[in-house]
């Protein structure tokens, strides 16, 4: 991992965008790294657009906003038209591709487009598209150990939606594999 | 103890329980909510005192009434919510009451908006209500600092009798950071209470709160003593802190985000070659005048930077006191500055000196 | 020799502050008396509002707390809820509580707080020589309403008992007068029933005490007790508007 990584994560509200991102400040927590989690809502909450910036630093983290991020999770159209120039030279776009039917190009960064709606759906539940995302870039980016995700996501969805951990577990490994078949085919 | 991640809001509410709140008196306001809305379940399961007020004006009238019968007491609010407690922040003052107020400001002026904003620094330390009184105003940078900050603050508050404003703006209070809940806060002596007001058998004679001096010597009298408090204030309790001092061709003044956002920008300048120090206020009253002696000589010049359109920027002309070129550079109405702007407001800065 | 009367130890020796003929100085001493025969003076913290009576934190032999304008019944609540088992009241006149006040007072009795409300109400604004009061009755002239309170312009006198016997939290409502013995008699058992109530956590109490202000009315005292049976009584009847009843445990 570099010293830091800024990750923006972008959707509609409603997509699990947020808590996506929290996922991933209090992984960076628990591995004793720096992590910080910023919110930015549109007018809507519902429905509207949504986005959060997190940083995982091993040093402390200063500027708690960035301009341009390294990675980029793109659950929408909007969200990908909004932030895909401000993502980082050699860093990385996942989007979801299921809601976007363009091919996107951005020179200095690679794009790759998930289905995570369909991946969500063949998995029987269309409200874990955000785990699905979230595997994706585990995957994509190796920032943390399956271990660490298993705990944070006991602790994030707590006693009374434990019986969710399950899903959210196997949601997090098909978005991992979508990637690791992605591998193959490229190579 | 490992660390935790926790939204600013929350950890303010229980940095505030780790510091002996007793009470919260608060009334609902963006971007403030997490705080009551974490304490009307804690305090409540930890048998301690919660209220949701009728208004920011109750609210605060509660903690005077609390805060007279000794115990320790807070209330939180934001921009619009502060303005309304300014009336009550006064007389606790003038009765010489200690509280912590949480300040998490938005933008205005009016109803404003609900993004992160410092436009309230003439709110904290100036203040809005009557007479020759001061609040004690920190303004942390991170969840951290916040957090070690307000466990503090009933500490001070009591020492001094006074209250003691933390003032933070939205970011602060609605982002999440990894935060350790339990480093040590320095000990401080602290007299008994023994001008509360909770019923004479606990006190020979009758104990009066009230910040009536109808004679208007005897007002005087109670003025200057509260300001022989105040001079300990400023000898005590001013914080700050200097960051790249030694060889700065300019000096930025920044505190809360805004001194983060900057601490990332003297990286991105020191590349291009221009050495920038910082000075970060974390008392804002008493502003840390001394800090600007450690300014080097030849230095070409002093960048006041905030998330408002120049309100410190008063107290940082007073303490340069004509000695270097001033400039600003500031976002506001709840717009946060990128890293990249305070990079180019320093070169833009650096034009105008040289010209 | 026997004594046959003295001053109350409800009350300290500072001198009232209190125009001649006004009715304060009763109320204070019955406030007093209730206190000391219930022995709760040592518990007792009593909040002086703003107005005529913000000065009574002198006078009141107990623990005080001088309140903002409107405020006192905001300040009750803070304290009660950190001393749950000590004796709270606040002592406010008709600006403070039914004007700049009501939100606090409508409040603190919807909350069912546990402290008592003495309300003085003499249709004036005192304190500040004789302003138009929320409860100011139609037609009487004041600083502010030359012409005499007028309907159409400053609506009718606020009824402030009658509007608060609507409201759950309140445990006991009562309004009085001090004009004859007999009056004063019933004013003070009403005073004491509500600090009774008060001991046994029934919630909100108060007891509304329609009192002279000579001066401001410009009336002479004695002729002001007629004055106000004759003129304030029929809008303000008196009457015990709530009682939540005897205690049983």
């Amino acid at each position: 991992m570099n010293d830091a990584v800024n990750i923006r994560i972008a959707g509609f509200g409603g997509q699990g965008v947020m808590m996506a991102g929290q996922i991933l400040a209090y992984a960076a927590t628990s591995e004793d790294l720096n992590g910080l989690w910023s919110p930015s809502y549109g007018p809507e909450t519902r429905g509207g657009t949504a986005n959060c910036a997190v940083i995982v630093s091993k040093k402390p983290i200063n500027s708690p906003v960035f301009l341009k991020s390294h990675h980029l999770l793109a659950f929408n159209y909007p969200s990908l038209i909004k932030f895909m120039d401000r993502v980082k030279q050699g860093g990385f776009i996942l989007y979801n591709n299921s809601l976007v039917s363009e091919t996107v190009l951005v020179e200095g960064v690679e794009v790759i487009g998930v289905p995570i709606n369909d991946i969500a759906l063949e998995l029987g539940s269309i409200q874990v598209i955000n785990m699905v995302m979230l595997g994706a870039y585990l995957e994509k980016s190796k920032i943390f150990e399956d271990s660490t995700i298993h705990k944070v996501l006991a602790y994030v969805l707590g006693e009374r939606k434990a019986h969710m951990v399950e899903l959210n577990v196997k949601a997090i490994e098909a978005g991992r594999d979508f990637i690791r078949k992605q591998g193959l085919i490229h190579a | 103890m490992p660390k935790v991640l926790m939204k600013g809001n929350e950890a303010i509410g229980l940095a505030a329980v780790l510091g002996g709140c007793d009470a919260f008196y608060g009334y609902p306001i963006t971007p403030q909510n997490e705080i009551p809305e974490y304490l009307s379940k804690y305090m409540i399961e930890h048998n301690k005192v919660f209220v949701q007020a009728e208004s920011e004006v109750a609210a605060i009238n509660m903690v005077y009434g609390a805060a007279g019968a000794g115990k320790r007491v807070m209330t939180s609010s934001s921009s619009p919510g502060i303005a309304l407690k300014q009336e009550g922040i006064s007389y606790i003052t003038g009765a010489e009451l200690p509280c912590l107020i949480v300040s998490v400001m938005r933008g205005g002026p009016g109803l404003g908006g609900i993004q992160p904003s410092q436009a309230d620094y003439y709110q904290a330390t100036r203040g809005g209500g009557n007479g020759d009184y001061h609040v004690i105003v920190f303004a942390p940078e991170t969840i951290q600092e916040t957090i070690d900050i307000i466990k503090e603050s009933f500490d001070i508050a009591d020492y001094y009798r006074n209250p003691v404003m933390v003032l933070v703006d939205g970011l602060l209070g609605q982002m999440m950071e990894s935060v350790d809940l339990n480093k040590p806060i320095k000990k401080r002596f602290l007299p008994p209470k023994d001008w509360a007001t909770n019923g004479m058998k606990n006190h020979s004679g009758r104990n009066v709160v009230s910040s009536l001096n109808i004679d208007p010597q005897k007002l005087e009298n109670h003025n200057l003593k509260l300001q022989a408090k105040y001079q300990n204030v400023i000898k005590n309790e001013t914080r700050f802190e200097c960051i790249n001092m030694e060889k700065a061709e300019y000096v930025i003044v920044a505190y809360g985000t805004m001194s983060r956002i900057v601490r990332s920008a003297l990286e991105v300048l020191k590349e291009k070659g221009i050495n920038v120090g910082l000075i970060r206020p974390i008392s804002l009253w008493p502003f840390p005048k001394e800090a600007f002696k450690q300014i080097p000589s030849n230095i070409k010049g002093i960048l006041c930077t905030e998330m408002s359109l120049g309100q410190m920027l008063d107290d940082v002309l007073i303490a340069n006191n004509g000695k270097h070129p001033v400039g600003f550079f500031g976002r506001t109405g709840g717009m946060i500055p990128e890293v990249e702007e305070v990079v180019r407001a320093i070169e833009r800065f650096q034009e105008t000196v040289v010209k | 020799m026997a004594v046959k009367y003295q001053k109350s130890a409800g009350l300290t020796d500072n001198a009232l502050t209190y125009c001649p003929g006004c009715t304060h100085g009763i109320v204070h001493k019955l406030v007093g008396e209730c206190l000391v025969e219930l022995g709760l003076l040592p518990d007792t913290i009593g909040i002086a509002s703003v107005g005529c009576s913000v000065f009574s934190y002198d006078f009141f032999n107990c623990d005080m707390q001088q309140a903002p304008h409107g405020r006192a019944c905001a300040v009750a609540t803070g304290i009660k809820r950190v001393l749950p088992d000590n004796i709270i009241f606040t002592y406010q006149g008709d600006g403070d509580l039914a004007s700049i006040g009501i939100a606090e007072t409508i409040h603190a009795a919807n909350r069912g707080e546990n402290i008592t409300v003495i309300f003085v109400n003499n249709a004036i604004y005192g304190m500040t020589g004789g302003q138009m009061a929320p409860t100011s009755l139609i037609g009487q002239k004041t600083t502010t309403s030359p012409f005499g309170r007028v309907l159409q312009q400053h609506g009718s006198p606020i009824k402030v008992s009658e509007m608060f016997a609507t409201i759950d939290g309140v445990a006991y409502l009562e309004r009085v007068t001090v004009t004859t013995p007999k009056h004063i008699r019933n004013a003070k058992k009403a005073i004491k029933k509500a600090f009774q109530y008060q001991q046994e956590k029934r919630g909100f109490t108060m007891v509304e005490i329609l009192s002279t202000c000579p001066v401001n009315w410009g009336i002479k005292p004695v002729d002001s007790l007629k004055w106000l049976e004759e003129h304030m009584i029929p809008v303000f009847p008196l009457k015990l508007f709530k009682d939540t009843g005897e205690f049983h445990e």
